[in-house]
């Protein structure tokens, strides 16, 4: 029997760009922490979706832990409550009308998972939310109950589909260290969707770039982003332009941050305002050369 | 001049009657039609929302010939429940039962389907069935459209007439509701009485559909 999750589909999607086909193959070994990079309308929900069981592909097999959940031949097609999944939405989807603790009772399905709700309130700090309703909590908060909502019931693979991305950056690197420590104290195999090449470099350890329904790229997070170890390379938006002698100044916006570089003014009229540009900067290498002495 | 409160009692009665088993009747109703990937749900649903557009004395002049003991679907009702639904109370509550259908099933429906899809969805993921996913977290997040439902199944059945009439005839005291007593009355000139009736019902009316604005405004402040 072959551990963790096997995977080969096929399905037409109706995109704004028009149909296409989406054609996936993937294999994920037991416990890692994988990504889903790509732009949207890539397919990356869908997977999440054909995965959990809530969409079905149009053919072909998907398999957790040597057990069929679906295969078009076969016709068999496991139903989303029997495969147990743990999927996290970007919106969180928390039942408004429960109370943080209900909610995460609200999977549970017998004294083991009683258990591990109380581990999981003590990991995400959640005790003191516990009677609260979903609706006086922030966002972060929201989101750490519907991750060990989503833990609660020890599934066998956990999907996160943007989870972070509503957040503000500061929220979203306090949860991703939470994320990594509860994996680390409790790990599933887990495929992340994220758009953040640094919340993928946090947290993966492998990943998948999708692109037009196919992956064009898997592998490490460092090889995959094209990491060249001897160079630092960013990229950013041109947000002005500013002429100096034979120089010009640019600023650029990288994440959060709006930095000015300088470059030559023959090099700064091929760029302008808007225009996305990869910064990249050699290391020094020390030259060691013997000097002659006279 | 003595003042006959029964009609108003009628009304009333059948008004709770209505709403009391039209809530249990609907439920199966509205889960079928959420979760239904068939056509069938939308003649279903056009089949619901008839007596939005029919006159109701057409509604009624069809549940009479239902109802009737010359029919056979009539003598099995009869064999069911040994009572007769024409000219009975227990008929007015079954007509004004279907004739309210409309007015709970499309606010909880639409209630339904303003939430995001995603809640049932995480409610299947943790494992739990459409029934519990329906009844455990579906319904209580959206109790403001319940209570219209109700509210509205109360206010309407309060107005009802062409099919009262059709259906109950006007025997005092057992189908004689106050909206048809409006009309017997200014019938017989006696104003005085109809103005009670009618100013009764105006009043009810008024203030059920004020509490229930006030009520689902107070549900949207502490959600």
């Amino acid at each position: 029997m072959h551990k963790g999750l096997r995977l080969s589909v096929r399905k037409r999607l109706h995109t704004a760009a028009g149909d296409r086909v989406m054609e996936i193959e993937l294999s994920a070994d037991e416990c890692r922490f994988m990504a889903l990079f790509g732009p949207s309308g890539a397919g990356k929900s869908t997977l999440l979706r054909m995965i959990a069981g809530l969409t079905a592909p149009d053919n072909g097999v998907i398999s957790m832990d040597g057990e069929i959940w679906f295969d078009s031949t076969s016709k068999i097609n496991v139903p989303a409550q029997k495969r147990r999944v743990g999927l996290v939405f970007q919106d969180y989807a928390l039942f408004p009308a429960m109370t943080v603790e209900k909610n995460l009772a609200y999977g549970i399905r017998g004294p083991s998972d009683k258990s591990r709700m109380h581990d999981l309130i003590d990991a995400f700090d959640l005790k003191r939310l516990c009677k609260r309703y979903p609706d006086t909590l922030s966002g972060g908060q929201k989101q750490r109950v519907a991750l060990a909502r989503s833990l609660v019931n020890r599934p066998h693979i956990l999907l996160l589909d943007e989870p972070l991305s509503a957040l503000d950056p500061e929220m979203r690197c306090t949860l991703q260290d939470e994320l990594a420590r509860v994996y680390r104290a409790m790990p599933v195999i887990t495929l992340l969707v994220s758009h953040d090449m640094g919340e993928i470099f946090k947290l993966a350890s492998h990943m998948f770039h999708i692109k037009e329904g196919r992956i064009i790229a898997s592998g490490p997070p460092g090889d995959v982003f094209g990491g060249h170890t001897d160079r630092l390379k960013i990229t950013g938006q041109v947000l002005a332009k500013q002429e100096q002698g034979v120089i010009c100044i640019i600023t650029v916006a990288v994440g959060a941050d709006v930095s000015r570089v300088v470059v030559l003014r023959d090099e700064a009229q091929a760029l302008s305002v808007g225009d996305m540009v990869g910064i990249s900067a050699k290391s020094f290498n020390p030259e060691v050369k013997k000097l002659k002495i006279s | 001049m003595s003042f006959d409160f029964v009609p108003l009692w009628l009304t009333f009665k059948l008004a709770a009657l209505s709403a009391f088993f039209l809530f249990f009747c609907a439920m199966p109703l509205v889960f079928w039609l959420y979760f239904t990937p068939s056509r069938t749900g939308y003649a279903v649903r056009a089949l619901v929302n008839m007596p939005l557009v029919l006159p109701p004395v057409v509604i009624g002049f069809y549940l009479l010939l239902v109802f009737s003991p010359n029919h056979a679907f009539g003598r099995l009702l009869y064999a069911v429940f040994h009572t007769h639904f024409v000219f009975t109370f227990e008929g007015l509550v079954v007509g004004s039962v279907l004739f309210n259908t409309p007015f709970m099933v499309n606010p909880i429906l639409s209630g339904l389907e303003s939430l995001p899809r995603n809640l049932g969805e995480a409610s299947f993921m943790l494992g739990r069935g459409r029934a519990a996913t329906f009844y455990k977290v579906l319904l209580p997040s959206i109790r403001p459209a319940i209570l219209t439902g109700v509210v509205l199944t109360i206010a309407h059945t309060i107005g009802e007439f062409g099919m009262v009439l059709m259906i109950g005839g006007k025997i005092p005291g057992v189908t004689r509701v106050a909206s048809v007593a409006v009309y017997d009355d200014v019938e017989s000139l006696n104003f005085a009485s109809a103005h009670v009736y009618s100013a009764v019902l105006f009043g009810a009316s008024f203030t059920v559909l004020l509490v229930l604005l006030l009520v689902n405004k107070r549900f949207a402040r502490t959600w």
